[in-house]
């Protein structure tokens, strides 16, 4: 993989130049937590934090995204039609993204992109979207990436990923598309071997430094009806709350809800993220409800991260490691123990079988 | 790139009102767009999103057959924001449909075979629609025997009482009607719960024979272990399912059954594929 030389001294100048083809996103401090936010012209993001509090996701599949516009007007003549909201797709990057957050629109992308239907709103914002990743030298205690398919210096995803070397950026260039950005910030020294070499010894040394992780090996030979059965779920369950906390924060949450909002005679059709964790998510008009127990769809979110989606993509878990879920999580439910609680479930295991 | 959120214009061109109750209300509606019609090619059992502007959108089974010209009909519940809306709503006004969506029938499958179909209450719409297709001049030799017992709680709560009783009258179809109880005089069917005439009436499992079920839970409950002890196997019980959804398309995450979506995969699945899955529906 190509790799130049960003000296620090040149960011912000060509953060400034690149400024004039992309529309810029980075972290910014806001109070104890890091948001990503558009930076104003000559703005550069902060690049001091550990990981924002919410992920990127919001940019590429915002939590409030207007689908249609219409007028309830029966005067005008286009009354009752569903005509496409303008959406803004110009060139973007988002710079100091985590690999963990950059490897999530790849496995959300197999929801939204698929070989019947296309997400036009979710793929055109993605291809707007150029990815300027800022790899992880001092992961979180909660952080366990390397056992969910991704890494510190993962480029998945990425488009360009920066490893800082004290006066300068190591970038590996991953993308035609990074490319088009480094050219658009006039970055373009070439690195010798021995960056290469650096940004290997880095990663190795940032990846021994996650000491936390799951083992999922065993997932998909588990039988679906005998994990749904397990009785383990009670336990998992007893203490939440069905906050939705950890779906919002979750960088791989997809579920959306559809909604008209009418003001007056002129109104939106919308979607807005939702969350599986309410009861309204699976609400029949009937009033039965599929998932009215808490327990239910306490199971059904871990489940679909460590079970359905396993089976269904062949592709590991629907979990990058990122461990925001178990940081915020206000009664301390833990996905890697839920996980473990999975991964080495067996039958004979739940047997009240008494030892004389 | 398609959007395929974007519904198709269409007119209401027609409304029955089907029950006594008056809850439940038959629409039938045109494209706008004549080409539209042709891109929403659909086969019995799928369904479409109905889409009222400024209300939203509510997942409705096509209860006309692909055999019919010129429209599409949907018998839609009173139940909520957008079918109590659309209960409101006069022949003329205009709203979108979304689709068609969802698998269908096995039609292929069931080429060359007895088919019985056991519905009860409202849910007898791409019952409507398969029955209509299969007694199609060009479609009725492809099949075998056709049995049909249908049942509702009061001769007043059958859907399409006229086509019903059309046909009764023919000898190519057997229908079972019946309702829980009557006080009418007249009543010339049966009288049972749907469990019970599906005992009397359907014919012995064979290799050849399937049978559609379709109603609520209470009925599917009682009328399969009936289905078991004549022999049916499970391979061979078709079943429609309902779960709450947004998006048709398989997307927004709330129908889904294990990792099935209703919407998508679904919403035909045998009881056999059922068996495999956790009981979310």
């Amino acid at each position: 993989m190509k790799v130049i030389y960003i000296e620090k001294a040149q960011w912000a100048s060509g953060l400034e130049k690149a400024g004039d083809s992309f529309r810029l996103w980075g972290p910014v401090r806001r109070g104890q937590f890091y948001a990503f936010e558009e930076l104003a012209g000559g703005q550069v993001p902060a690049l001091d934090f550990r990981n924002t509090r919410l992920s990127a996701k919001g940019l590429v599949y915002p939590q409030s995204e207007k689908m249609f516009e219409y007028t309830l007007d029966p005067g005008q003549p286009d009354h009752d039609l569903l005509k496409e909201a303008q959406k803004d797709y110009s060139p973007r990057a988002v710079l100091g993204i985590r690999p963990c957050d950059a490897d999530a629109f790849e496995l959300v992308a197999r929801n939204f992109d698929t070989p019947e239907y296309q997400d036009p709103y979710w793929l055109r914002a993605r291809e707007a979207v150029t990815l300027v990743g800022l790899a992880c030298a001092a992961p979180c205690s909660t952080c366990f990436c390397t056992s969910a398919g991704s890494g510190p210096f993962s480029t998945k995803g990425l488009d360009i990923l920066l490893v800082d070397s004290g006066g300068n950026f190591l970038a590996q260039v991953a993308t035609p598309k990074g490319e088009a950005f480094a050219q658009a910030a006039g970055w373009r020294q070439p690195a010798d071997d021995a960056a290469a070499a650096e940004i290997d010894r880095q990663r190795q040394v940032a990846e021994a430094r996650i000491d936390s992780h799951v083992a999922t090996e065993r997932l998909r030979q588990q039988d679906t009806l005998t994990l749904h059965a397990a009785p383990f779920w009670d336990d998992v369950a007893f203490a939440c709350i069905n906050c939705g906390t950890c779906t919002y924060l979750c960088p791989t949450c997809w579920c959306f809800d559809i909604q008209d909002e009418t003001h007056g005679r002129q109104g939106v059709r919308l979607r807005n993220w939702d969350s599986c964790m309410f009861p309204l998510f699976t609400l029949h008009g009937s009033g039965h409800n599929p998932r009215g127990q808490k327990v239910q769809r306490v199971r059904q979110r871990f489940m679909h991260k460590l079970k359905y989606y396993v089976d269904k993509y062949e592709n590991g878990i629907q979990c990058v490691g990122c461990g925001r879920c178990v940081r915020h999580c206000p009664v301390n439910i833990d996905i890697r123990k839920v996980c473990e609680l999975m991964n080495s479930y067996t039958l004979a295991g739940d047997s009240c079988a008494v030892v004389s | 790139m398609q959007n395929p959120y974007l519904p198709y214009a269409v007119r209401i061109e027609d409304i029955i009102t089907e029950t006594e109750d008056k809850n439940l209300k038959t629409f039938k509606l045109a494209f706008e767009n004549p080409a539209d019609e042709e891109k929403f090619a659909y086969a019995a059992g799928q369904f479409a999103e109905l889409s009222v502007t400024g209300k939203g959108e509510i997942p409705i089974g096509i209860a006309s057959s692909p055999t019919e010209k010129g429209f599409v009909m949907f018998t839609v519940n009173k139940v909520g924001l957008v079918s109590s809306h659309l209960h409101t709503m006069q022949p003329g006004d205009l709203m979108g449909i979304r689709g068609p969506l969802g698998n269908s029938y096995p039609w292929e499958l069931l080429e060359g075979k007895n088919v019985v179909i056991i519905g009860g209450g409202f849910a007898f719409t791409t019952l409507r629609a398969s029955i209509v297709y299969m007694l199609d001049p060009a479609n009725r030799s492809r099949f075998g025997d056709i049995h049909v017992i249908y049942g509702a709680r009061s001769p007043g709560m059958l859907l399409y009482r006229d086509e019903l009783a059309g046909w009764e009258a023919r000898d190519d179809i057997h229908m079972h009607i019946t309702v829980d109880a009557t006080d009418d005089p007249h009543w010339k069917y049966n009288v049972g719960f749907v469990p019970t005439i599906t005992e009397k009436k359907a014919p012995q499992a064979d290799a050849e024979t399937y049978a559609i079920i379709c109603g609520p839970p209470i009925m599917i409950k009682f009328t399969q272990p009936v289905l078991d002890n004549l022999g049916y196997g499970h391979d061979h019980i078709i079943m429609s399912l309902e779960n709450r959804m947004k998006c048709g398309i398989g997307m927004c995450g709330r129908c889904n059954i294990g990792r099935h979506f209703v919407c998508k995969d679904g919403p035909v699945f045998t009881l056999a594929q059922l068996n495999g899955m956790p009981k979310e529906y």
